[in-house]
């Protein structure tokens, strides 16, 4: 056999294995962690964790019902204000492709995203606990909300620009207005997309703890004023962590278990929701 | 089978272009082009690629204006309305000028009763047996009711490319428009796909203007009456097919009829 065919099958095949191996060296850390965390949170999972307020301080026992719930109500509130805001936004964007406000917003939206999440934290701080003087579920939800906005508007205007021109002429050529086509045509046509853009984007801040240290703050009990601190299950978990108890740290990891469940089911969801979507190409 | 028109299409009207011109920028894409469309005919543009004639028809339901900075000069008289007149709705004109493009495009969401209904659904027409009515009528006219009757509730997407096509040709009829433009209705499909909608543009027209631009010479003396030819952005001659393919009047239309370009 030719020689130099001999070293280019040599070198293929090294190649090969060694793309593989980084393959698999991505996959380790998601393993581990989900291994890890249902070792050491398993144990500590059970009726009380999902129905129970936190017991006393270094006392056995309680869980992170309320901390549950928090984070439900701040990622709805997140929701509340990201997807209106990003999905409105990023329709402008691909609409009005070129007009100075959607360049400049743009770049705003991908600095946006690139921006520490405490910083995010600080914004919704300034904005709003500070008048306020007292911390809030509110602020917690703006600061997600805010953290949303920019994945929320960029996913839904590369989706929306990929709907042909043609199914958009196919319905002003109908004589339906330009208003009425962007709302009944095109963003169905891009609906499934758009919400999966939604999903990783609420899969991502429903983990976020930093914009919510000093915004939601946290809290030991149940509240439902949405101008009161609320518990969250990214605070409890540090909170957890960081104390000296051996069942609170448990409890901690138990937490983050759950946390990443919810995250994964949302992700799941996503792709469910990607698979629904019509060809656009 | 004789297509069932009755009630869908009312009443029609011819076109007449005065002196239009369109840019695009700064690209002078038609250069005054003047034509009378008569009513309940099939008019033909023919012309090499590049030549205008898909602009000139976009003009005629003010599908033009869309693409940035597209201009349109001269005026262009629907019946006895100027479409380019002060406060002209385009949606309007919209409505009474249908449109069917070179690639079918069924809305991708949609079953094929909602492509169907699309046009008077989405203006607010909530009566559902209304939309049957029109969904029924509008199938029929554009000879799809059979093939398509079971299976209404299916994606407009599935059927098949000439299917596809004639569902466009029934969404544009069910709002009753008044005259009907196709631009190169048939350049996507294969030669019996082809055959049924020029069959199907002939038919129409006992009812309803049909201005159908196309680059196949042989498509438009099979279908049409009146022929225009385009080169340049310019109108070159218009007359009955037939004496423009046996006698053209000019050099350049005889030229391009007898593929010395093109």
């Amino acid at each position: 056999m030719d020689r130099r065919y001999q070293v280019r099958r040599a070198t293929n095949a090294l190649m090969a294995a060694v793309t593989f191996g980084c393959t698999l060296l991505v996959l380790t850390p998601l393993v581990v962690i989900l291994a890890f965390l249902a070792r050491t949170g398993l144990s500590a999972l059970n009726g009380d964790f999902f129905t129970q307020l936190p017991g006393a301080a270094g006392e056995p026992g309680g869980g992170m019902a309320n901390a549950i719930a928090g984070t439900l109500i701040l990622v709805a509130l997140a929701a509340g204000i990201g997807i209106p805001i990003g999905v409105l936004g990023g329709t402008y964007l691909s609409e009005f492709a070129s007009t100075r406000v959607s360049r400049t917003a743009r770049f705003t939206a991908d600095v946006m995203n690139g921006i520490p999440s405490i910083v995010m934290g600080l914004f919704a701080y300034v904005l709003i606990v500070l008048p306020m003087r007292h911390f809030s579920a509110l602020a917690g939800g703006v600061a997600l909300g805010v953290m949303l906005i920019p994945t929320v508007m960029r996913t839904t205007e590369e989706i929306v620009r990929l709907v042909p021109q043609s199914v958009r002429e196919a319905a002003l050529a109908l004589g339906i207005p330009q208003w009425k086509t962007m709302l009944r045509v095109v963003l169905p046509t891009a609906a499934a997309g758009i919400v999966t853009g939604i999903m990783v984007g609420v899969a991502r801040v429903a983990g976020e703890t930093a914009p919510l240290l000093f915004t939601a703050f946290g809290n030991r009990f149940w509240n439902r004023d949405l101008l009161q601190p609320i518990a969250a299950l990214p605070i409890q978990i540090f909170a957890y962590a960081i104390s000296p108890f051996d069942d609170w740290h448990r409890q901690a990891w138990a937490g983050a278990l759950v946390l990443v469940t919810l995250v994964l089911l949302v992700n799941i969801m996503a792709r469910y929701a990607a698979g629904r979507q019509v060809k656009l190409r | 089978m004789e297509p069932q028109k009755a009630g869908l299409i009312d009443r029609t009207t011819g076109i007449q272009a005065e002196d239009v011109h369109a840019w695009f920028d700064r690209l002078h894409a038609l250069r005054g082009i003047s034509m009378t469309i008569p009513e309940r005919k099939v008019t033909a543009i023919i012309g090499p690629s590049g030549c205008g004639k898909s602009t000139f028809l976009r003009c005629l339901n003010r599908m033009h204006e869309l693409v940035p900075g597209a201009r349109v000069a001269g005026r262009i008289l629907l019946g006895e309305e100027e479409i380019y007149g002060n406060g002209v709705d385009p949606v309007v004109i919209r409505r009474r000028v249908g449109m069917v493009f070179q690639k079918a495009n069924p809305f991708p969401t949609m079953s094929i009763f909602d492509n169907a209904a699309a046009g008077l659904h989405l203006a607010g027409e909530r009566n559902r047996r209304t939309l049957e009515t029109v969904v029924e009528q509008s199938l029929r006219a554009a000879v799809l009711w059979d093939e398509v009757k079971d299976r209404l509730q299916k994606p407009g997407t599935s059927l098949s490319g000439g299917q596809q096509q004639r569902l466009c040709i029934a969404r544009a009829l069910a709002v009753s428009p008044e005259v009907l433009l196709m631009d190169e209705p048939a350049s996507a499909l294969d030669p019996a796909s082809t055959l049924r909608i020029e069959e199907l543009a002939r038919d129409l027209a006992k009812d309803i203007t049909i201005v159908i631009v196309t680059h196949n010479m042989q498509q438009a003396a099979r279908v049409s009456e009146l022929t225009g030819f385009f080169l340049d952005g310019e109108l070159i001659e218009f007359g009955p097919t037939n004496e423009l393919f046996t006698r053209p009047g000019d050099r350049r239309t005889e030229d391009y009829i007898t593929g010395r370009f093109g």
